[in-house]
């Protein structure tokens, strides 16, 4: 049995279905992210601090850089197609696969490191936020009482800036000892930590996981799913333009959220 | 709406993003005059000109397909 309109256009809609369908798939979708981006206009207006300099600008650009490269690729693969270039539309296609890849590692490199960047109140009250010696993740004061693990004490660099929320990124001052004795809280960089950071890491995880689901379509399309072309090319060329019409999405997103989060 | 339609949508906003981030970026560099900021200011808007150049050159490939 054949599935109707996988390729000439219904005649109500005017569309093939598939396309129909990414379009109710990605309306649903702009509800979800709208949701998100108005609980973190809400959270933030009602917020009496809003903290600035707490993510790095250049990496934040450098994967705006990497997203917007990835929708040209992913426009001249499909273009690629309609020209009937199977070689190219896998030149380009494996590029966008690589430019996903790229994303999700810088990341995970961002995110790697607010779980190794601490807030510490220490128990005469000073409250300081820096790095722990070696980096160690997402550790709290019940692993400083580890001494079997960390010994007497382990040296924290504080941030030179000190303050939460003034440069994470600003140097180190002079390093201190912390001891599980002289530490009354310590916390990493985690969406526990504040509410701008709980709204970055659900805005940016969730933005994430539609990059890597979006990644692993255009690698079929790209591996496996290329054997379509041979029996059935439009059909195979409307999927690489319904899994372009997803990446876009994806893309414009982070368009939105590079400013908000980084630059705002 | 086509893929065609929803890239030359991306890129205007892509282009928009260029210019506002690169004047963000410069006015960055006069409070502060940190090379970086002057950098980013910089090439962020030769790369709202480049994409500029670029959505010229889609409209004038992809002439031939559908909107829809």
């Amino acid at each position: 049995m054949d599935i109707p309109h996988t390729v000439e256009a219904r005649p109500d809609t005017g569309l093939y279905n598939a396309k129909v369908g990414i379009w109710l798939f990605l309306a649903s979708e702009v509800m979800l992210f709208g949701a998100l981006f108005s609980s973190y206009i809400l959270l933030r207006v009602g917020a009496e601090a809003w903290p600035h300099g707490l993510l790095s600008v250049p990496i934040g650009t450098f994967n705006t850089v990497v997203l917007i490269t990835s929708s040209i690729t992913v426009v001249l693969a499909w273009a690629s197609l309609k020209l009937g270039d199977l070689s190219r539309f896998k030149l380009y296609q494996g590029c966008t696969v690589l430019l996903a890849l790229t994303f999700v590692a810088v990341k995970s490199f961002e995110y790697r490191d607010k779980f190794t960047h601490y807030y510490v109140r220490l128990q005469d009250g000073t409250e300081l936020n820096g790095h722990l010696a070696g980096n160690p993740l997402n550790w709290t004061a019940a692993n400083l009482a580890d001494t079997n693990r960390v010994g007497a004490s382990i040296t924290f660099h504080p941030d030179a800036a000190g303050g939460e929320g003034e440069g994470a990124h600003g140097g180190h001052a002079e390093p201190i000892e912390l001891t599980a004795a002289n530490v009354a809280k310590l916390e990493s960089w985690g969406p526990w930590r504040s509410t701008y950071l709980a709204i970055y890491f659900t805005l940016t995880g969730l933005h994430a996981l539609h990059v890597i689901g979006g990644a692993l379509v255009i690698a079929y399309l790209w591996g496996p799913g290329s054997r379509m072309w041979r029996s059935d090319p439009e059909r195979f060329t409307n999927r690489v333009e319904v899994c372009g019409l997803f990446w876009h999405f994806v893309d414009l997103v982070w368009i939105f959220l590079f400013p908000v989060l980084y630059l705002l | 709406m086509s893929l065609k339609a929803f890239h030359i949508l991306f890129i205007l906003v892509s282009i928009v993003l260029a210019f506002g981030f690169g004047a963000w970026e410069l006015v960055a560099f006069f409070d502060g005059r940190q090379t970086l900021d002057l950098a980013l200011g910089a090439g962020s808007l030769v790369a709202g000109v480049a994409l500029i150049f670029y959505f010229r050159a889609v409209l004038k490939k992809l002439k031939n397909m559908s909107y829809l």
